[in-house]
Protein backbone atom coordinates (compact mmCIF):
# COMPACT_ATOMS: atom_id res chain seq x y z
CA UNK A 1 0.00 0.00 0.00
CA UNK A 2 2.68 2.50 1.26
CA UNK A 3 4.34 3.50 -2.10
CA UNK A 4 7.52 5.12 -0.49
CA UNK A 5 8.45 1.99 0.68
CA UNK A 6 8.16 -0.21 -2.12
CA UNK A 7 10.03 2.42 -4.45
CA UNK A 8 13.06 4.19 -4.05
CA UNK A 9 11.92 7.61 -5.82
CA UNK A 10 13.00 10.42 -3.65
CA UNK A 11 11.49 13.91 -4.56
CA UNK A 12 14.30 16.46 -6.47
CA UNK A 13 13.99 20.23 -7.44
CA UNK A 14 14.53 18.81 -11.06
CA UNK A 15 10.98 19.30 -11.10
CA UNK A 16 10.35 17.51 -15.21
CA UNK A 17 12.55 14.90 -14.81
CA UNK A 18 9.88 14.15 -11.64
CA UNK A 19 7.43 14.84 -13.31
CA UNK A 20 8.87 12.40 -16.20
CA UNK A 21 9.29 9.95 -13.24
CA UNK A 22 5.75 9.60 -11.73
CA UNK A 23 4.16 9.38 -15.50
CA UNK A 24 6.17 6.68 -16.16
CA UNK A 25 3.74 4.53 -13.77
CA UNK A 26 0.18 4.42 -16.32
CA UNK A 27 -1.76 4.82 -12.68
CA UNK A 28 -0.29 7.97 -11.56
CA UNK A 29 -1.11 9.39 -15.67
CA UNK A 30 -4.74 8.24 -14.81
CA UNK A 31 -4.79 9.41 -11.43
CA UNK A 32 -3.23 13.40 -12.51
CA UNK A 33 -6.10 12.93 -15.63
CA UNK A 34 -9.27 11.42 -12.89
CA UNK A 35 -7.82 14.31 -10.52
CA UNK A 36 -8.01 16.96 -13.04
CA UNK A 37 -11.73 16.18 -14.19
CA UNK A 38 -12.89 15.75 -10.60
CA UNK A 39 -11.41 19.08 -9.24
CA UNK A 40 -12.72 20.58 -12.37
CA UNK A 41 -16.08 19.18 -11.73
CA UNK A 42 -16.28 19.46 -7.98
CA UNK A 43 -14.49 23.06 -7.69
CA UNK A 44 -17.56 24.37 -10.07
CA UNK A 45 -20.65 22.63 -8.36
CA UNK A 46 -19.03 23.44 -5.13
CA UNK A 47 -19.38 27.24 -6.08
CA UNK A 48 -22.92 26.91 -6.63
CA UNK A 49 -23.13 25.00 -3.03
CA UNK A 50 -21.32 27.46 -0.91
CA UNK A 51 -22.89 30.26 -3.14
CA UNK A 52 -26.75 28.18 -1.80
CA UNK A 53 -25.46 27.72 1.28
CA UNK A 54 -25.90 24.16 1.15
CA UNK A 55 -22.93 22.90 2.98
CA UNK A 56 -24.57 20.50 4.93
CA UNK A 57 -26.77 18.92 2.32
CA UNK A 58 -23.37 18.58 0.25
CA UNK A 59 -21.89 16.99 3.04
CA UNK A 60 -24.67 14.35 3.45
CA UNK A 61 -24.44 13.70 -0.25
CA UNK A 62 -21.02 12.59 -0.13
CA UNK A 63 -21.11 10.36 3.11
CA UNK A 64 -23.43 8.77 0.75
CA UNK A 65 -21.49 7.11 -1.45
CA UNK A 66 -19.82 5.10 0.99
CA UNK A 67 -22.94 3.01 1.55
CA UNK A 68 -23.18 2.65 -2.43
CA UNK A 69 -20.10 2.04 -3.30
CA UNK A 70 -20.25 -0.90 -0.38
CA UNK A 71 -23.43 -2.09 -1.45
CA UNK A 72 -21.50 -2.69 -5.03
CA UNK A 73 -18.85 -4.05 -3.78
CA UNK A 74 -21.27 -6.90 -2.04
CA UNK A 75 -23.87 -7.51 -4.79
CA UNK A 76 -20.57 -7.42 -7.20
CA UNK A 77 -21.09 -4.52 -9.39
CA UNK A 78 -18.92 -1.59 -10.67
CA UNK A 79 -18.31 0.62 -7.54
CA UNK A 80 -18.82 3.63 -10.10
CA UNK A 81 -22.50 2.36 -10.60
CA UNK A 82 -22.75 2.12 -6.47
CA UNK A 83 -21.38 5.88 -6.13
CA UNK A 84 -23.47 7.25 -9.01
CA UNK A 85 -26.70 5.48 -7.72
CA UNK A 86 -26.35 6.23 -4.12
CA UNK A 87 -25.61 10.18 -4.34
CA UNK A 88 -28.17 10.63 -7.32
CA UNK A 89 -30.63 8.79 -4.84
CA UNK A 90 -30.09 10.58 -1.67
CA UNK A 91 -30.48 13.94 -3.74
CA UNK A 92 -33.72 12.60 -4.92
CA UNK A 93 -34.90 12.18 -0.93
CA UNK A 94 -33.58 14.93 0.16
CA UNK A 95 -35.17 17.10 -2.58
CA UNK A 96 -38.23 15.63 -1.74
CA UNK A 97 -38.22 15.97 2.34
CA UNK A 98 -37.42 19.46 1.78
CA UNK A 99 -40.62 19.84 0.01
CA UNK A 100 -42.55 18.29 2.01
CA UNK A 101 -40.63 19.56 4.74
CA UNK A 102 -43.90 22.65 6.33
CA UNK A 103 -41.60 24.55 8.94
CA UNK A 104 -38.08 26.04 9.07
CA UNK A 105 -34.30 25.43 8.69
CA UNK A 106 -34.16 23.17 11.80
CA UNK A 107 -36.42 20.47 11.36
CA UNK A 108 -34.84 19.96 7.56
CA UNK A 109 -31.64 20.05 8.94
CA UNK A 110 -32.48 16.90 11.27
CA UNK A 111 -34.36 15.07 8.40
CA UNK A 112 -30.50 15.66 6.75
CA UNK A 113 -29.02 14.19 9.82
CA UNK A 114 -31.15 11.37 9.62
CA UNK A 115 -30.89 10.62 6.15
CA UNK A 116 -27.16 10.52 6.31
CA UNK A 117 -26.41 8.69 9.42
CA UNK A 118 -28.90 5.98 8.26
CA UNK A 119 -27.05 5.59 5.25
CA UNK A 120 -23.38 5.58 7.15
CA UNK A 121 -25.43 2.69 9.45
CA UNK A 122 -25.87 0.91 5.79
CA UNK A 123 -22.53 1.18 4.48
CA UNK A 124 -21.11 -0.11 7.54
CA UNK A 125 -23.74 -2.96 7.56
CA UNK A 126 -22.92 -3.52 4.28
CA UNK A 127 -18.90 -4.19 5.27
CA UNK A 128 -19.57 -5.76 8.01
CA UNK A 129 -21.70 -8.59 5.65
CA UNK A 130 -18.70 -8.37 3.19
CA UNK A 131 -15.86 -9.98 5.03
CA UNK A 132 -13.65 -10.29 2.34
CA UNK A 133 -12.98 -6.44 2.30
CA UNK A 134 -9.71 -6.52 4.03
CA UNK A 135 -8.87 -2.76 5.21
CA UNK A 136 -11.58 -2.00 2.19
CA UNK A 137 -14.03 0.19 4.39
CA UNK A 138 -10.97 2.55 4.47
CA UNK A 139 -10.40 3.00 0.61
CA UNK A 140 -13.66 3.41 0.42
CA UNK A 141 -14.38 6.20 2.98
CA UNK A 142 -10.27 8.30 2.78
CA UNK A 143 -9.49 7.31 -0.85
CA UNK A 144 -7.12 5.58 -2.57
CA UNK A 145 -5.30 6.89 -6.22
CA UNK A 146 -3.90 4.05 -6.90
CA UNK A 147 -4.81 1.57 -9.69
CA UNK A 148 -7.57 4.12 -11.17
CA UNK A 149 -7.82 2.69 -14.57
CA UNK A 150 -8.53 3.86 -18.33
CA UNK A 151 -12.16 3.04 -18.23
CA UNK A 152 -12.60 5.10 -15.01
CA UNK A 153 -11.12 7.80 -16.05
CA UNK A 154 -13.68 7.72 -19.55
CA UNK A 155 -16.99 7.31 -17.16
CA UNK A 156 -15.49 10.19 -15.09
CA UNK A 157 -15.10 12.52 -18.22
CA UNK A 158 -18.76 11.19 -19.31
CA UNK A 159 -20.49 11.66 -16.11
CA UNK A 160 -18.40 15.18 -15.66
CA UNK A 161 -19.09 16.28 -19.12
CA UNK A 162 -22.76 15.96 -18.52
CA UNK A 163 -22.69 17.52 -15.10
CA UNK A 164 -20.84 20.50 -16.38
CA UNK A 165 -22.90 21.04 -19.39
CA UNK A 166 -26.70 21.01 -17.34
CA UNK A 167 -24.19 23.83 -15.16
CA UNK A 168 -23.56 25.83 -18.09
CA UNK A 169 -27.12 25.66 -19.37
CA UNK A 170 -28.95 26.51 -16.51
CA UNK A 171 -26.27 28.72 -14.90
CA UNK A 172 -27.69 32.39 -15.37
CA UNK A 173 -30.68 31.14 -13.85
CA UNK A 174 -29.45 29.13 -10.76
CA UNK A 175 -27.27 32.20 -10.45
CA UNK A 176 -30.08 34.54 -10.21
CA UNK A 177 -32.20 32.09 -7.75
CA UNK A 178 -29.05 31.49 -5.63
CA UNK A 179 -28.27 34.98 -5.19
CA UNK A 180 -31.53 36.33 -4.47
CA UNK A 181 -34.34 33.51 -4.06
CA UNK A 182 -37.81 36.24 -3.85
CA UNK A 183 -36.77 38.02 -6.56
CA UNK A 184 -36.16 35.26 -8.76
CA UNK A 185 -38.92 33.41 -7.94
CA UNK A 186 -41.03 36.53 -8.03
CA UNK A 187 -39.84 37.29 -11.60
CA UNK A 188 -40.88 33.47 -12.85
CA UNK A 189 -38.14 31.53 -12.29
CA UNK A 190 -38.85 28.24 -11.32
CA UNK A 191 -36.90 28.46 -8.09
CA UNK A 192 -38.00 25.20 -6.17
CA UNK A 193 -37.27 22.72 -9.62
CA UNK A 194 -33.86 24.67 -9.84
CA UNK A 195 -33.31 23.59 -6.31
CA UNK A 196 -33.78 19.96 -7.01
CA UNK A 197 -31.84 20.22 -10.15
CA UNK A 198 -29.12 21.87 -8.58
CA UNK A 199 -29.05 19.05 -5.97
CA UNK A 200 -29.00 15.71 -8.56
CA UNK A 201 -26.38 17.47 -10.02
CA UNK A 202 -23.92 17.94 -6.62
CA UNK A 203 -25.35 14.38 -5.89
CA UNK A 204 -23.36 13.18 -9.38
CA UNK A 205 -20.41 15.82 -8.64
CA UNK A 206 -19.69 13.74 -5.29
CA UNK A 207 -20.06 10.13 -7.14
CA UNK A 208 -17.10 11.43 -9.30
CA UNK A 209 -15.14 12.96 -6.57
CA UNK A 210 -15.98 10.34 -4.25
CA UNK A 211 -14.07 7.82 -6.19
CA UNK A 212 -10.68 9.66 -6.10
CA UNK A 213 -10.68 11.12 -2.65
CA UNK A 214 -12.85 8.47 -0.67
CA UNK A 215 -16.20 9.91 0.53
CA UNK A 216 -15.54 11.57 3.72
CA UNK A 217 -13.01 14.04 1.66
CA UNK A 218 -15.49 14.52 -1.29
CA UNK A 219 -16.42 17.61 0.85
CA UNK A 220 -12.58 19.22 1.12
CA UNK A 221 -12.88 19.74 -2.52
CA UNK A 222 -16.43 21.06 -2.96
CA UNK A 223 -16.16 23.56 -0.21
CA UNK A 224 -12.83 24.31 0.44
CA UNK A 225 -11.85 25.89 -3.12
CA UNK A 226 -15.10 27.29 -3.42
CA UNK A 227 -14.70 29.33 0.15
CA UNK A 228 -11.54 30.40 -0.45
CA UNK A 229 -12.56 31.87 -4.06
CA UNK A 230 -15.36 33.72 -2.19
CA UNK A 231 -13.34 35.04 0.05
CA UNK A 232 -11.07 36.42 -2.78
CA UNK A 233 -13.62 38.02 -5.21
CA UNK A 234 -17.35 38.16 -5.11
CA UNK A 235 -17.71 37.96 -9.06
CA UNK A 236 -19.22 35.32 -10.28
CA UNK A 237 -17.04 34.20 -13.74
CA UNK A 238 -13.57 35.17 -11.67
CA UNK A 239 -14.93 33.49 -9.14
CA UNK A 240 -15.87 29.93 -10.88
CA UNK A 241 -12.38 29.94 -12.44
CA UNK A 242 -10.38 30.62 -9.62
CA UNK A 243 -12.50 28.18 -7.68
CA UNK A 244 -11.54 25.38 -10.81
CA UNK A 245 -7.76 26.31 -10.77
CA UNK A 246 -7.80 26.22 -6.72
CA UNK A 247 -9.23 23.19 -6.67
CA UNK A 248 -7.02 21.47 -9.94
CA UNK A 249 -4.07 23.22 -7.66
CA UNK A 250 -4.71 21.41 -4.49
CA UNK A 251 -5.44 18.14 -6.04
CA UNK A 252 -1.76 18.13 -8.01
CA UNK A 253 -0.28 18.72 -5.81
CA UNK A 254 -1.50 16.40 -3.48
CA UNK A 255 -0.93 13.69 -5.59
CA UNK A 256 2.97 14.88 -6.26
CA UNK A 257 3.36 14.99 -2.12
CA UNK A 258 1.31 11.51 -1.93
CA UNK A 259 3.54 10.14 -4.41
CA UNK A 260 7.05 10.82 -2.75
CA UNK A 261 5.10 10.58 0.97
CA UNK A 262 4.17 7.40 2.68
CA UNK A 263 0.96 9.57 3.82
CA UNK A 264 -2.31 9.55 2.27
CA UNK A 265 -3.47 11.76 -0.37
CA UNK A 266 -6.88 12.73 1.37
CA UNK A 267 -4.54 14.45 3.76
CA UNK A 268 -2.28 16.43 1.13
CA UNK A 269 -5.00 17.83 -0.67
CA UNK A 270 -7.25 18.64 2.81
CA UNK A 271 -4.41 20.34 3.82
CA UNK A 272 -2.92 22.59 0.53
CA UNK A 273 -7.02 23.50 0.10
CA UNK A 274 -6.84 24.63 3.66
CA UNK A 275 -3.57 26.31 3.49
CA UNK A 276 -4.63 28.17 0.63
CA UNK A 277 -7.93 29.06 2.26
CA UNK A 278 -5.85 30.63 5.72
CA UNK A 279 -4.03 32.40 3.07
CA UNK A 280 -6.96 33.86 1.53
CA UNK A 281 -8.42 34.93 4.65
CA UNK A 282 -4.97 36.55 5.86
CA UNK A 283 -4.70 38.39 2.21
CA UNK A 284 -8.08 39.58 3.11
CA UNK A 285 -7.21 40.64 6.62
CA UNK A 286 -3.86 42.36 5.67
CA UNK A 287 -5.74 44.37 2.59
CA UNK A 288 -8.46 45.42 5.19
CA UNK A 289 -5.68 46.71 7.63
CA UNK A 290 -4.04 48.26 5.08
CA UNK A 291 -7.28 49.95 3.71
CA UNK A 292 -7.98 51.23 7.10
CA UNK A 293 -4.76 52.56 7.58
CA UNK A 294 -4.65 54.17 3.64
CA UNK A 295 -7.98 56.05 4.35
CA UNK A 296 -7.57 58.27 6.63
CA UNK A 297 -4.34 59.60 5.56
CA UNK A 298 -5.79 60.12 1.96
CA UNK A 299 -8.81 61.75 3.37
CA UNK A 300 -6.72 64.57 5.35
CA UNK A 301 -4.54 65.23 2.53
CA UNK B 1 -33.51 -11.55 25.76
CA UNK B 2 -32.94 -13.27 28.97
CA UNK B 3 -29.59 -15.28 27.53
CA UNK B 4 -28.57 -11.95 26.26
CA UNK B 5 -29.26 -10.04 29.22
CA UNK B 6 -26.67 -12.67 31.11
CA UNK B 7 -23.51 -12.15 28.89
CA UNK B 8 -21.50 -8.99 30.88
CA UNK B 9 -20.88 -7.50 27.71
CA UNK B 10 -24.41 -6.81 26.92
CA UNK B 11 -25.24 -5.31 30.89
CA UNK B 12 -22.26 -2.78 29.91
CA UNK B 13 -23.69 -1.57 26.68
CA UNK B 14 -27.52 -1.35 28.28
CA UNK B 15 -25.99 0.18 31.20
CA UNK B 16 -23.75 2.86 29.46
CA UNK B 17 -26.11 3.02 26.18
CA UNK B 18 -28.78 4.15 28.26
CA UNK B 19 -26.89 6.89 30.34
CA UNK B 20 -25.27 7.83 26.91
CA UNK B 21 -28.96 8.31 24.96
CA UNK B 22 -30.57 10.08 27.86
CA UNK B 23 -27.99 12.84 27.83
CA UNK B 24 -27.82 13.09 23.92
CA UNK B 25 -31.57 12.90 23.50
CA UNK B 26 -31.31 15.95 25.70
CA UNK B 27 -28.39 17.64 24.17
CA UNK B 28 -30.35 16.86 20.58
CA UNK B 29 -33.18 18.43 21.15
CA UNK B 30 -31.45 21.74 21.90
CA UNK B 31 -28.83 21.17 18.97
CA UNK B 32 -31.50 20.70 16.49
CA UNK B 33 -33.85 23.39 18.07
CA UNK B 34 -31.02 26.07 17.69
CA UNK B 35 -30.26 24.50 13.94
CA UNK B 36 -26.77 23.76 15.04
CA UNK B 37 -27.22 20.05 13.36
CA UNK B 38 -23.92 20.56 11.07
CA UNK B 39 -21.90 21.76 14.19
CA UNK B 40 -22.95 17.96 15.45
CA UNK B 41 -21.68 16.92 12.34
CA UNK B 42 -18.69 18.17 12.51
CA UNK B 43 -17.75 17.28 16.34
CA UNK B 44 -18.36 13.62 15.10
CA UNK B 45 -15.78 14.21 12.31
CA UNK B 46 -13.47 16.05 15.00
CA UNK B 47 -13.96 12.78 17.52
CA UNK B 48 -12.48 10.53 15.17
CA UNK B 49 -9.44 13.27 14.87
CA UNK B 50 -9.21 12.79 18.54
CA UNK B 51 -9.28 9.31 19.23
CA UNK B 52 -6.47 8.92 16.61
CA UNK B 53 -4.17 11.64 17.17
CA UNK B 54 -4.45 9.60 20.97
CA UNK B 55 -4.12 6.62 19.72
CA UNK B 56 -0.67 7.45 17.46
CA UNK B 57 0.68 9.26 20.55
CA UNK B 58 0.19 6.24 22.64
CA UNK B 59 -2.70 8.00 25.18
CA UNK B 60 -5.85 6.48 26.41
CA UNK B 61 -8.23 7.62 23.35
CA UNK B 62 -11.06 8.29 25.45
CA UNK B 63 -8.50 11.87 26.30
CA UNK B 64 -8.09 12.57 22.82
CA UNK B 65 -12.18 12.12 22.14
CA UNK B 66 -13.24 14.54 24.74
CA UNK B 67 -9.92 17.12 24.29
CA UNK B 68 -10.64 17.77 20.48
CA UNK B 69 -14.56 17.66 20.60
CA UNK B 70 -14.93 20.22 23.25
CA UNK B 71 -11.59 22.14 22.05
CA UNK B 72 -13.27 22.36 18.57
CA UNK B 73 -16.74 23.25 20.18
CA UNK B 74 -15.62 25.91 22.04
CA UNK B 75 -13.34 27.28 18.62
CA UNK B 76 -16.54 27.26 16.77
CA UNK B 77 -18.46 28.73 19.52
CA UNK B 78 -15.61 31.78 19.51
CA UNK B 79 -15.47 32.10 15.85
CA UNK B 80 -19.29 32.63 16.07
CA UNK B 81 -19.26 35.68 17.86
CA UNK B 82 -16.92 37.75 16.15
CA UNK B 83 -17.17 37.14 12.24
CA UNK B 84 -20.30 35.22 12.57
CA UNK B 85 -18.34 32.01 10.65
CA UNK B 86 -21.22 30.19 8.54
CA UNK B 87 -21.63 26.57 7.27
CA UNK B 88 -19.39 27.43 5.09
CA UNK B 89 -16.33 28.42 7.49
CA UNK B 90 -17.31 25.18 9.63
CA UNK B 91 -17.24 22.79 6.89
CA UNK B 92 -13.88 24.51 5.44
CA UNK B 93 -12.58 23.75 9.11
CA UNK B 94 -13.66 20.19 9.70
CA UNK B 95 -12.80 19.01 6.35
CA UNK B 96 -9.01 20.17 7.09
CA UNK B 97 -9.51 18.56 10.45
CA UNK B 98 -10.78 15.26 9.17
CA UNK B 99 -7.72 14.83 6.77
CA UNK B 100 -5.41 15.00 9.46
CA UNK B 101 -7.50 12.19 11.61
CA UNK B 102 -6.23 10.48 7.99
CA UNK B 103 -2.52 11.88 8.62
CA UNK B 104 -3.12 10.31 12.62
CA UNK B 105 -4.40 6.80 10.89
CA UNK B 106 -1.60 6.02 8.66
CA UNK B 107 0.83 6.96 11.64
CA UNK B 108 -0.59 4.70 13.98
CA UNK B 109 -1.29 1.61 11.80
CA UNK B 110 2.03 1.77 10.27
CA UNK B 111 4.16 2.43 13.28
CA UNK B 112 1.99 0.59 15.52
CA UNK B 113 0.92 -1.87 13.33
CA UNK B 114 1.11 -4.81 16.60
CA UNK B 115 -2.78 -4.10 16.99
CA UNK B 116 -3.59 -3.13 12.95
CA UNK B 117 -6.36 -0.97 11.08
CA UNK B 118 -9.30 -2.42 13.23
CA UNK B 119 -8.91 0.38 15.43
CA UNK B 120 -9.94 3.66 12.62
CA UNK B 121 -12.99 1.34 12.17
CA UNK B 122 -14.22 1.27 16.18
CA UNK B 123 -14.16 4.58 16.24
CA UNK B 124 -15.95 5.53 13.12
CA UNK B 125 -18.09 3.00 13.44
CA UNK B 126 -18.48 2.34 17.22
CA UNK B 127 -18.24 -0.78 19.44
CA UNK B 128 -20.71 -0.58 22.07
CA UNK B 129 -20.27 -4.48 22.81
CA UNK B 130 -16.48 -4.10 23.41
CA UNK B 131 -17.11 -1.44 26.87
CA UNK B 132 -15.46 -3.27 30.07
CA UNK B 133 -16.46 -2.19 33.74
CA UNK B 134 -14.88 0.59 34.00
CA UNK B 135 -15.17 2.14 30.46
CA UNK B 136 -18.65 1.25 31.54
CA UNK B 137 -18.61 3.31 34.66
CA UNK B 138 -16.78 5.99 33.58
CA UNK B 139 -19.16 6.70 30.63
CA UNK B 140 -22.26 6.51 33.13
CA UNK B 141 -20.76 9.00 35.05
CA UNK B 142 -20.43 11.52 32.46
CA UNK B 143 -23.70 11.40 30.74
CA UNK B 144 -25.20 11.79 34.70
CA UNK B 145 -23.00 14.65 34.75
CA UNK B 146 -24.32 15.99 30.94
CA UNK B 147 -27.53 15.66 31.68
CA UNK B 148 -27.82 17.10 34.99
CA UNK B 149 -26.34 20.08 33.77
CA UNK B 150 -28.82 20.25 30.49
CA UNK B 151 -31.55 20.35 32.48
CA UNK B 152 -30.38 22.87 34.97
CA UNK B 153 -29.45 24.79 32.06
CA UNK B 154 -33.19 24.03 30.38
CA UNK B 155 -34.68 27.06 31.13
CA UNK B 156 -32.37 30.08 30.42
CA UNK B 157 -31.55 28.15 27.47
CA UNK B 158 -34.39 27.03 25.90
CA UNK B 159 -35.27 31.27 26.19
CA UNK B 160 -32.49 32.05 24.38
CA UNK B 161 -32.14 29.62 21.52
CA UNK B 162 -36.20 30.56 21.15
CA UNK B 163 -35.50 34.15 20.91
CA UNK B 164 -32.15 35.33 21.56
CA UNK B 165 -32.40 39.12 21.39
CA UNK B 166 -35.27 39.12 23.71
CA UNK B 167 -33.23 36.74 26.25
CA UNK B 168 -30.47 38.81 26.20
CA UNK B 169 -32.77 42.26 27.04
CA UNK B 170 -34.08 40.17 30.02
CA UNK B 171 -30.33 39.73 31.31
CA UNK B 172 -30.14 35.95 30.37
CA UNK B 173 -26.05 35.76 29.73
CA UNK B 174 -27.26 34.53 26.08
CA UNK B 175 -23.56 34.18 24.62
CA UNK B 176 -22.01 32.32 27.47
CA UNK B 177 -24.95 29.80 27.26
CA UNK B 178 -24.30 29.36 23.98
CA UNK B 179 -20.65 28.58 24.56
CA UNK B 180 -21.36 26.50 27.68
CA UNK B 181 -23.69 24.59 25.51
CA UNK B 182 -21.35 23.76 22.88
CA UNK B 183 -18.83 22.33 25.59
CA UNK B 184 -21.75 20.35 26.46
CA UNK B 185 -22.22 19.04 22.96
CA UNK B 186 -18.83 18.40 22.71
CA UNK B 187 -18.62 16.16 25.44
CA UNK B 188 -21.94 14.74 24.45
CA UNK B 189 -19.95 14.15 20.98
CA UNK B 190 -17.24 12.31 22.54
CA UNK B 191 -20.02 10.23 24.67
CA UNK B 192 -21.68 9.11 22.02
CA UNK B 193 -18.71 8.24 19.57
CA UNK B 194 -18.10 5.45 22.22
CA UNK B 195 -21.63 3.65 21.89
CA UNK B 196 -22.12 4.54 17.81
CA UNK B 197 -19.12 5.87 16.83
CA UNK B 198 -18.04 9.10 15.33
CA UNK B 199 -19.75 9.00 11.88
CA UNK B 200 -23.26 7.58 13.34
CA UNK B 201 -23.50 10.24 16.67
CA UNK B 202 -25.62 12.30 14.56
CA UNK B 203 -28.43 10.28 14.26
CA UNK B 204 -28.40 9.65 17.64
CA UNK B 205 -28.58 12.96 18.46
CA UNK B 206 -30.38 14.49 15.94
CA UNK B 207 -33.17 11.78 15.08
CA UNK B 208 -35.17 11.49 18.23
CA UNK B 209 -35.03 15.36 18.35
CA UNK B 210 -36.33 15.42 15.13
CA UNK B 211 -39.09 13.42 15.79
CA UNK B 212 -39.62 14.67 19.01
CA UNK B 213 -40.20 18.21 17.29
CA UNK B 214 -42.62 17.29 14.53
CA UNK B 215 -44.92 15.66 17.16
CA UNK B 216 -45.00 18.01 19.41
CA UNK B 217 -45.16 22.46 19.34
CA UNK B 218 -44.40 22.39 23.18
CA UNK B 219 -40.85 22.75 24.43
CA UNK B 220 -40.82 20.69 27.33
CA UNK B 221 -42.94 18.25 26.42
CA UNK B 222 -40.81 17.90 23.02
CA UNK B 223 -37.75 17.75 25.39
CA UNK B 224 -38.78 15.05 27.38
CA UNK B 225 -40.00 13.03 24.27
CA UNK B 226 -36.61 13.42 22.66
CA UNK B 227 -34.63 12.02 25.65
CA UNK B 228 -37.57 9.03 25.82
CA UNK B 229 -37.32 8.43 22.49
CA UNK B 230 -33.65 8.50 22.35
CA UNK B 231 -33.20 5.54 25.43
CA UNK B 232 -36.07 3.87 23.61
CA UNK B 233 -34.30 3.97 20.13
CA UNK B 234 -31.31 2.41 21.95
CA UNK B 235 -32.92 -0.48 23.34
CA UNK B 236 -34.64 -1.31 20.71
CA UNK B 237 -31.49 -1.65 18.82
CA UNK B 238 -29.30 -3.62 21.01
CA UNK B 239 -32.70 -5.92 21.35
CA UNK B 240 -32.57 -6.26 17.32
CA UNK B 241 -28.98 -7.35 17.30
CA UNK B 242 -29.46 -9.54 19.94
CA UNK B 243 -31.83 -11.44 18.26
CA UNK B 244 -30.67 -10.91 14.83
CA UNK B 245 -27.00 -11.70 15.72
CA UNK B 246 -25.85 -10.78 11.78
CA UNK B 247 -26.73 -6.89 12.66
CA UNK B 248 -23.64 -4.80 14.23
CA UNK B 249 -25.91 -3.02 16.96
CA UNK B 250 -24.33 0.20 15.51
CA UNK B 251 -26.43 -0.26 12.14
CA UNK B 252 -29.67 -1.46 14.18
CA UNK B 253 -29.72 1.62 16.50
CA UNK B 254 -29.62 4.07 13.43
CA UNK B 255 -32.27 1.96 11.77
CA UNK B 256 -34.21 1.89 14.49
CA UNK B 257 -34.08 5.90 14.70
CA UNK B 258 -34.61 6.57 11.28
CA UNK B 259 -37.49 4.48 11.12
CA UNK B 260 -38.93 6.06 14.09
CA UNK B 261 -38.26 9.73 12.34
CA UNK B 262 -40.17 8.19 9.28
CA UNK B 263 -42.73 7.15 10.49
CA UNK B 264 -43.26 10.35 12.82
CA UNK B 265 -42.72 12.29 9.10
CA UNK B 266 -45.78 10.57 8.01
CA UNK B 267 -48.08 10.63 10.66
CA UNK B 268 -47.08 13.75 11.63
CA UNK B 269 -49.05 17.32 11.02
Amino acid sequence: MLLAETTPYAFTWNLVADVREMWSFPFMVNAFRAGAIVAVVAGAVGWFMVLRRQTFAGHTLSVVAFPGAALATLIGVSTAVGYLGACLLAAVVIAGLRESGRSGVAVESAATGTVQAFALACGFLFVTLYKGMLGGPQALLFGTFLGITTGQVALLTVVGAVVLTLLAAFGRPLLFASSDREVAAARGVPVRALGAGFLLLLGAATAEASQITGSLLVFALLVVPAATAQVLTARPVLGLALTVLLGLAACWLGLIAAFYQPYPLGFFVTTFAFAGYVLAQLTRAVRGAVGRVALPTGATS
Amino acid sequence: MITALSHPFFLHALLAGTAIALASGLVGYFLVLRAQTFTGDTLGHVAFTGAMAALAGGYDLRLGLFAATIGVALLLGALGRRGRPDDVVIGTLFSWILGLGTFFLTLYTTHRSSTQGNAGITVLFGSIYGLDATQTTTAVLIAAGITTAVLLLARPLLFASLDEAVAAARGVPATALGLGFLALAGACAAEVTQAVGSLLLLGLLAAPAGTAIRLTDRPYRALGLSAALAVLDLWAGLALSAQVPVLPPSFSIMAVTATCYAAAHLVGP
